[in-house]
């Protein structure tokens, strides 16, 4: 038996999990039409391959990973593209965003993908693989998997399947693990493969007593030396960096990684993901979502990336009183900004919203400094301080106060007595201090160019007026007797370009007067 | 009496020669405020402050030659900066200074466009590509929004458009709080 550690903190939330777990995981019926935004993951957007009209087959890539920290967006089925254009998204700002809307002919073609043996291939190849099939983690960050994977300034030692699943309401890993524990177990030897660690551990809450049951049968009957660990029911114990304490001891110092102290963890949804597109080549083109909170009947689906939410909520039959929905769970997740938008990669639950079960919240109060976030706050923060500089916009001090390791997990607002939004404070103390520093290398290379430009004038300048010297020497010697090496005057290329200007600015008519050149 | 003279001499020396060689190894190029303050200004490039350039203004900031408050880029938050960096107080706008405008990229109406290079010699940043007699497009990402090719061009198909609010520059909004029980707060539904 394994001895477990402590992380700081925590909070115990009613867990809400039940309702959604009487029912096991269902197909939503193909959608009318589906909607893929471009940008599912962390990072760059994927770029756009397809165009309208184009017909396309399920498993297609349709946008293409675009810089460094990206990942390939794909056709979750056969069909035409109806349109390429901005549409509403899961996105806290309510804004568009470019998607591609995909029309499905129900025919559901599979585009040609084999099954292959993952160990006769390099970790790298593994890699890339990953990229294209799109597999990013899917307990909410949506971080490219394949990034993950690279090799570090050091050895992965443990590698951590993280189905802890901590938050409130959301049962998708919980069903997720009751059937398809062997995928899952699969999915791990591969990613244990790629990265050559020497120990698996996967780490589930004790509230979910069947989801450890079938791992640890499925580890068993696959007879992996994995360890299947039961971990204490603390919010958030799902945190990546958290469950790495939990489980190993070992705490992930600020301003770095986990697999620079030898770690690295996945989701298990992720882990099956893994698992479909390395062993059968299948991209990543659905996930399980649950559905819950004021519905008639609370269930997981398997939806297709794309699908609009409102057809899934149809199927949970929200009730009457629904006066929103959330994606994610209530503490981390965002109230959607209209209920059509899209499911994508990172959509693990979808809340119907209610008065009953999210009563008004009082108005915020002054603090009164009890300190019960540093309480609970499990990054060992002073949310109270830097509460304090957010709303001051003293934002060199939250930084200093270490700002950036808040994981905005909401356990000081839930437990704020003056019902203070602290987390909404850190957000934005966050976003401004990235549009700061985006703004400084936009400068930064502002500046760059324009000393480069001058540079180049006087550079043109310099050369200009050393040709003229040289011509006139040429001229001179020319005029004191040797006659024959007269030089004609041959226009340089900055002559001819001036008179191109000043043809062309004559021929424009109507501007002639104010904008001719002089 | 006389070693007491040769070892305060000899102390003397060598002092000398550490601050000597001190001066010359530590020695500062330029003025540093000037870089400092040119830190502090976005870079633009856009002359509205009636010095040509970002730098230039800097030294003349440094040298006491310039008001802060000539930088309508930098905006008030600029001004503060300044202020805080050289010690003085905060000095608002004054009339002769343009208003301080949100954020814009040119555009090349690239139908209009004769291709006659002028915009591209009027940019500070080289932020336009283009050749004579070609059509020219604006580099967005590089553009710094100074409309200094604005005027130059003889067929006015240069125009500024706003870059607004997108995804991809949204940031949170300052916490606006509820002021009544009866109106939802922003983070009004942890669950109960």
């Amino acid at each position: 038996m394994r001895s477990l550690h402590q992380f700081h903190g925590g909070i115990h939330p009613p867990s809400h999990k039940a309702q959604s777990t009487l029912l096991g995981i269902a197909p939503v019926p193909l959608p009318a039409k589906l909607i893929v935004p471009f940008h599912q993951h962390a990072g760059e957007a994927a770029k756009p391959v397809v165009q309208v009209g184009s017909r396309v087959l399920k498993g297609q890539i349709i946008g293409l990973p675009d810089g460094h920290i990206s990942s390939a967006v794909h056709a979750p089925t056969s069909g035409t593209v109806s349109a390429i254009g901005m549409h509403p998204v899961a996105h806290p700002s309510g804004l568009p965003n470019l998607c591609a809307t995909l029309i499905p002919d129900g025919r559901e073609q599979w585009e040609q993908h084999r099954r292959f043996d993952y160990r006769t291939r390099n970790a790298s190849e593994l890699q890339q693989q990953l990229r294209l099939a799109g597999i990013v983690g899917l307990g909410g960050a949506a971080f490219p998997s394949d990034i993950k994977l690279r090799i570090g300034r050091r050895q992965v030692d443990t590698l951590i399947l993280n189905a802890a699943e901590c938050e409130p309401y959301i049962t998708c890993d919980d069903m997720l693990i009751r059937e398809r524990a062997a995928e899952i177990v699969k999915g791990a030897e591969m990613l244990r493969f790629i990265v050559d660690a020497r120990e698996v551990l996967i780490g589930i809450e004790d509230n979910k007593p069947e989801a450890i049951a079938a791992m640890q049968r499925a580890v068993k009957d696959e007879g992996m030396p994995f360890e299947v660990v039961t971990i204490p029911t603390i919010y958030p114990g799902g945190g990546a960096k958290q469950l790495i304490r939990v489980l190993t001891g070992l705490e992930v110092p600020s301003g770095t990684l986990p697999p620079d102290i030898g770690v690295q963890s996945f989701n298990v949804a992720t882990t099956y993901s893994v698992y479909r597109a390395l062993a059968h080549g299948e991209p990543l083109l659905s996930r399980i979502v649950t559905v819950t909170g004021n519905v008639r009947q609370a269930r997981n689906y398997e939806a297709l990336i794309g699908t609009p939410i409102d057809e899934l909520v149809a199927l949970g039959e929200a009730l009457p009183d629904t006066n929103g929905y959330i994606m994610g769970g209530p503490m981390m997740g965002l109230p959607l900004p209209e209920v059509r938008v899209p499911v994508v990669k990172a959509t693990n639950c979808v809340i119907a919203a209610s008065e009953k079960l999210f009563p008004l919240q009082f108005p915020a109060m002054p603090c009164i400094r009890c300190t019960r976030c540093v309480e609970v706050c499990p990054a060992e923060l002073q949310p109270q301080d830097l509460y304090w500089f957010s709303r001051a916009r003293e934002f060199g001090k939250a930084q200093a106060f270490s700002l950036f390791d808040c994981i905005e997990c909401g356990a000081c607002s839930y437990v704020c007595p003056s019902h203070i939004p602290l987390v909404q404070y850190f957000r934005f103390a966050k976003s401004e201090i990235h549009a700061r520093e985006k703004d400084k290398q936009a400068a930064d290379s502002a500046r760059e160019r324009h000393e480069y430009h001058t540079f180049r004038i006087e550079r043109e300048k310099r050369e200009k007026a050393e040709k003229l010297a040289a011509k006139e020497k040429a001229a001179f010697a020319a005029k004191s007797g040797t006659a024959e090496t007269q030089p004609q005057h041959v226009p340089s290329d900055l002559e001819k370009s001036r008179e191109h200007i000043r043809e062309i600015a004559q021929s424009a008519v109507e501007h002639t007067e104010e904008g001719a050149p002089k | 009496m006389l070693s007491a003279l040769l070892v305060m001499a000899a102390v003397a020396v060598v002092l000398g020669a550490v601050l000597g060689f001190a001066a010359i190894k530590f020695r500062t190029e330029g003025n540093p405020l000037v870089d400092k303050i040119d830190a502090i200004l976005p870079q633009t490039q856009c002359g509205q402050c009636s010095y040509p350039g970002c730098k230039p203004y800097a030294t003349a900031i440094a040298a006491g030659e310039a008001e802060i408050n000539r930088c309508p880029p930098g905006g008030e938050e600029g001004i503060q900066k300044l202020a805080d960096l050289l010690g003085v107080d905060f000095k608002p706008f004054g009339d002769d200074t343009a208003a301080p405008k949100p954020k814009s990229v040119a555009y090349i109406d690239e139908n209009t466009c004769i291709g006659c290079t002028l915009c591209i010699q009027a940019c500070p940043v080289d932020a336009i590509s283009g050749a004579s007699k070609q059509m020219h497009t604006i580099i967005a990402a590089e553009c710094t929004g100074c409309e200094l090719c604005v005027p130059p061009c003889p067929v006015d198909c240069i125009s500024m458009v706003a870059i607004g609010e997108q995804i991809t520059n949204w940031k949170w909004k300052y916490p606006a709080y509820a002021l009544s029980p009866s109106s939802r707060t922003v983070d009004g539904r942890v669950s109960q």
